[in-house]
């Protein structure tokens, strides 16, 4: 850990998730906790982007098998998200953003949930092969175990890279969706991935810049834990600069048309406007010791202003490329092929 | 250390409850067993005609 990180973070702990069975049942669980064991939020933004990667890949499927196939998906995505708060749970019940989901406050058993993503896993990995092929199928299964495993289990609160290597879990979507309609996934299809791949960073260290003490009370080494907040600032704004260009490549390999052009070049110049203000905002800084009372309360909210700001635009950005791919291919305007 | 008291369980609530989470589970298997049939519908399509017999 770097010297100058801002907050003191226990070390990890990889050891079992803490039992907390023993809270349960003084409320009972409705179906709609199990519901958000299921993570719907995560979930629609999975159901867009593989949609648009289904959509993308011009080959006629069956209306049927295409809704079947983005619905298992979806609840591939859906059973990770069980699987991620089961084992997340001893952290989850001390972090603010996440005290009040099902396990932690005791209205499910660690075990059901465990149990629900499992099976949710089993039987969406198999009906989306008997659906359509085992290629989706293996990059649906490869995903969950990317994102519970190598994600979750391991990278989570072992390395500060942690969600830019598993962010690969959360940009597979519109390959497996590609995967889907076409049986393979051609170079197009991987650059949607690249293209969420490198969206995560910033937008995910955006969000931590504002809630790092949260982080570095349960000791996960997120970016500004682990390296600081000025490291932060300054990696946030490199991705910035990477992910921009490639968010125009679609333009030139005959994926995205005039439109999407439009959206990728306008938006990533705001991207890249709002990663400048974050670096040269104090985001994520400790308050300043000098200022009493309220106004050190108002300075620290200020200062996190330019990342939230980065943070909400970074969704709609990403949700505009993807519509705007959306959009071309179901309208049939053609692609540009700038090269 | 004294016995902690167990939490009070509100008995109607618990049975609403777990009648809220059958039906949800009662609907969501009817819908795979739904789909599992139009799903092998689709996939067998006209074959299924022009097997021997």
């Amino acid at each position: 850990m770097d010297p100058g990180a801002p907050f003191a973070y226990e070390a990890p702990d990889m050891s079992k998730p803490v039992a907390i069975e023993d809270r349960a049942a003084s409320q009972p669980a409705l179906w709609s906790d199990y519901l958000q064991l299921l993570k719907p939020r995560v979930m629609s933004l999975v159901v867009f982007t593989a949609a648009t990667g289904l959509v993308c890949a011009n080959q006629p499927i069956n209306p049927l098998l295409g809704a079947v196939a983005i619905l298992c998906i979806a609840v591939g995505a859906g059973a990770s998200g069980a699987l991620n708060m089961w084992f997340d749970a001893d952290i989850d019940g001390r972090m603010r953003r996440t005290r009040a989901r099902p396990v932690p406050t005791g209205k499910i058993r660690g075990a059901e949930a465990a149990t629900l993503g499992i099976t949710l896993s089993l039987f969406s990995v198999m009906l989306l092969g008997m659906t359509t092929n085992w290629l989706a199928a293996g990059l649906l299964a490869f995903t969950i175990y990317f994102y519970v495993v190598v994600y979750t289990m391991w990278l989570k609160r072992w390395t500060p890279q942690n969600i830019v290597i598993g962010g690969l879990a959360g940009a597979l979507p519109p390959a497996i969706g590609w995967a889907a309609a076409a049986g393979e996934t051609p170079l197009n299809a991987w650059l949607m991935v690249l293209i969420i791949f490198m969206w995560t960073p910033p937008h995910a260290w955006a969000l931590a810049l504002y809630t790092s003490e949260d982080y570095a009370k349960v000791g996960v080494p997120m970016m500004p834990v682990a390296k600081g907040a000025a490291s932060t600032r300054k990696q946030i704004l490199i991705y910035s600069l990477l992910f921009a260009p490639i968010c125009q490549i679609p333009a030139f390999t005959g994926l995205g048309g005039p439109i999407y052009l439009a959206v990728a070049a306008l938006g990533g110049a705001v991207f890249v406007l709002l990663a400048w203000r974050v670096f040269r905002s104090r985001a994520g800084d400790a308050p300043d010791e000098r200022i009493e009372g309220e106004d050190r309360l108002y300075a620290v909210r200020a200062s996190s202003k330019d990342a939230r700001n980065l943070f909400a635009f970074s969704i709609l950005y990403l949700t505009l490329l993807f519509a705007a791919l959306l959009a071309e291919h179901l309208a049939k305007i053609a692609p540009l092929e700038l090269l | 250390m004294p016995p902690v008291p167990a939490a009070s369980v509100d008995k109607a609530a618990l049975a609403r409850a777990r009648r809220g989470r059958n039906i949800a589970l009662a609907i969501g298997l009817v819908l795979f067993v739904v789909l599992v049939y139009g799903v092998t519908l689709v996939r067998m399509g006209g074959h299924v005609a022009s097997r021997p017999l």
